[in-house]
């Protein structure tokens, strides 16, 4: 028999008994669909936290002074200043791996437009600071270099900045004022949202850093009073990344071997990868439990199919007796649990799909349909149907024609 | 019953091997320690297109001869040639090639697939010898026309009655063109009317050539057949050959 004539034989056969069928797909549809589902999760997961990491910036690395320490009284993180503007060019032009690099200072200010006032973080920065945190304008445009050298007066703002202090509407071309100081903002930031921590993300003023120094800071002496972005060339150099900024601003403070770093460098990039790898791990673990479900479920297909085999001894007399030799009947009955498995393998991959859709709308994420776990959990119910269904096949096939048409159900 | 008449047997070149020819055939049963002898040297040949009705109380080996020129069992000792063709060593993969293109089987109990349209069950022969998905539809219709059941194609075997059902068997034996019909008690579930149906239907096929092997334990049956080979204790005890009784149905009142 041609193979499409055995499946479509195996079809017949389950046909003539729909509701047991039916039964016994479920058990590999809830593998499948928890299969699909938990690895939906995970993945709806992994992205998300990916998500919150790249919001951050790619590949980033921040540098920020070490503690300060006079006369034994030791400051916080960030205290000391012993970052310098030069540093920043010597990052930039002596580590390899390092792409971008801009400083980011930051202060609190009360910010005024034209009859609403709010109190916001503001920025000092380089336009090169955009590329680092993958910030884009939805309308109006970024500050260039030219703005920066020049300390113009311009600013870039924020979603909620917008909403606060313009009630939404486009604020390109207005005024704000930051303390007494008015800017001109020619561009709106896209929205980012919401840091792991709830920081608002988007409740931002940029200015250019020049500019901040010399009107928020109150002064353009080369220490840098915050710290500085760095963006590696690719995810896999940020470790380089970090160990040659080391160097250069080590080589560059002429801190003897013997010296600890003047400095701290924080590779969030490695912080997110392991966060990742976390979320994996739970995944897998997901998954693994899942497959369980699978597994019992393909046990469910072999149960019923040494059922069936009993239930069908006549039949199996029948057609050994016009002819089906054992291989015939091996063959229709594995064709039985492959096309079982394999239709609860489709059927558990729509209601995975369904599940982790709803389940992403609920947690608030994508949805992420994994489209090789769906593959493999549809050839894995496959190959369950197969393994599972060549026992009671083998049994069907060896059954004596004689006594098998003698068998009184 | 109806006055005999004469069917002359099909002439076929005596050239030709008989299809069945069985020599000295033992079929020994191992049953825990106990060795049941079903047939104790058995031999019979029976020439293309005659008709033989086996007898036998229950006992006598003839299930167990039918088995054996049926193909479903193979002889302890002795040599079976189907059509020239020794098939008594055969494994049971080529048993099957063997049934499904020489032999066609009539049961007492029909054996149709339940819930199978006629047509379906009468097409299983040939979805096992490959023919392909048309022509298995055009023979097997082809088949129940022959058997009167053309405008029951499509019905199920608990739809139709015990003779309709036994005509859908004959349809599915004629249809993979054997050489041997084997009817086992084929009008053992069958009232007598419908009985005499049967067997007229089992007279047609002899007149085409057919060889027709009926195993029955009624002598009213075994006079259909123009041989009666009589087993008793696993050897045959009587083989005779006589004028086979006519089948035909008595006219019934109009209905």
């Amino acid at each position: 028999m041609s193979p499409w004539a055995t499946i479509k034989v195996a079809i017949k056969a389950l046909l003539r008994n729909k509701l047991r069928s039916l039964l016994t797909v479920l058990g590999i549809v809830i593998g499948v669909a928890a299969v699909i589902a938990m690895v939906a999760i995970g993945q709806g997961a992994r992205n998300r936290v990916k998500g919150v990491f790249e919001a951050m910036g790619t590949n980033l690395l921040v540098v920020s002074p070490a503690s300060q320490n006079t006369g034994g009284v030791r400051g916080g993180g960030g205290t000391a200043s012993t970052l310098t503007f030069s540093d920043i060019d010597f990052i930039r032009n002596e580590a390899s791996a390092v792409r971008w690099v801009a400083p980011q200072l930051q202060t609190k200010v009360q910010a005024a437009g034209d009859d609403q006032n709010w109190n916001t973080q503001v920025t000092g920065t380089t336009p090169a600071y955009f590329q680092i945190r993958s910030w884009a304008t939805t309308s109006g445009q970024l500050f260039d270099d030219a703005a920066d050298a020049g300390g113009a007066k311009v600013a870039v703002v924020g979603n909620t900045i917008v909403q606060q202090l313009y009630g939404g509407a486009d604020p390109v071309g207005q005024t704000v004022r930051l303390g007494n100081v008015p800017f001109t903002i020619v561009g709106v930031l896209a929205v980012k949202g919401q840091s792991p921590m709830g920081q608002d993300y988007d409740d931002v003023i940029i200015i250019p850093s020049r500019t901040f120094r010399a009107k928020l800071q109150g002064g353009l002496g080369n220490f840098l009073r915050g710290s500085i972005y760095v963006s590696a060339v690719s995810a896999d150099a940020t470790a380089l990344a970090e160990r040659q900024v080391t160097e250069v601003l080590r080589a560059h403070h002429k801190l003897k071997d013997d010296e600890e770093d003047d400095f701290r460098v924080r590779n969030l990039a490695e912080f997110a990868e392991a966060q990742s790898q976390s979320t994996d791990t739970i995944t897998t673990l997901l998954a693994a439990i899942a497959a369980v479900s699978l597994l019992v479920g393909g046990i469910g297909v072999m149960n019923i199919m040494l059922v069936s085999v009993v239930e069908r001894t006549r039949e199996i007399g029948i057609r050994m007796a016009v002819g089906a030799r054992p291989i015939d009947l091996m063959v229709q009955f594995l064709a039985e649990a492959l096309v079982l498995a394999a239709l609860g393998g489709l059927i558990g991959l729509g209601v995975g799909a369904l599940a982790a859709s709803t389940l992403a709308t609920k947690f608030g994420w994508a949805v992420v349909f994994p489209s090789d776990v769906a593959a493999l959990a549809v050839l894995v119910s496959g190959g369950i149907g197969v393994t599972f269904g060549l026992y009671p096949a083998v049994k069907a096939s060896r059954l004596d024609p004689i006594t098998a048409l003698r068998f009184e159900a | 019953m109806v006055a005999a008449a004469a069917i002359a047997p099909p002439a076929i070149g005596s050239a030709s091997a008989p299809v069945i020819e069985i020599e000295d055939v033992t079929r020994v049963y191992h049953l825990g320690d106990v060795d049941v002898h079903a047939l104790r040297g058995v031999s019979l040949r029976v020439e293309r297109g005659e008709s033989i009705a086996i007898m036998g109380t229950s006992g006598s080996g003839k299930s167990t001869l039918m088995n054996l020129i049926g193909c479903l069992d193979r002889p302890t000792s002795g040599t079976y040639r189907l059509a020239g063709k020794d098939v008594s060593r055969l494994s049971a993969s080529e048993l099957a090639r063997v049934r499904g293109e020489r032999i066609g089987f009539v049961f007492q109990n029909f054996n149709l697939l339940a819930r199978t349209s006629a047509v379906e069950n009468v097409e299983l022969p040939l979805l096992y010898a490959g023919v392909g998905g048309h022509e298995r539809r055009t023979r097997a219709i082809a088949a129940l026309e022959q058997v009167g059941l053309g405008s029951r194609l499509d019905h199920t075997p608990n739809q139709l009655s015990g003779g309709q059902q036994q005509r859908v068997a004959i349809a599915r034996a004629l249809v993979s063109r054997p050489e041997i019909v084997l009817a086992d008690e084929p009008t053992g579930n069958l009232d007598s009317r419908t009985s005499v149906e049967v067997m007229a239907m089992m007279q047609a096929l002899v007149a085409k050539g057919i060889t027709v092997v009926l195993v029955t334990h009624e002598p009213d049956i075994a006079q259909y057949a123009a041989r009666v080979l009589t087993l008793k204790d696993g050897k045959v005890v009587s083989d005779t050959r006589h004028e086979p009784v006519r089948a035909v149905l008595e006219p019934e009142v109009a209905s």
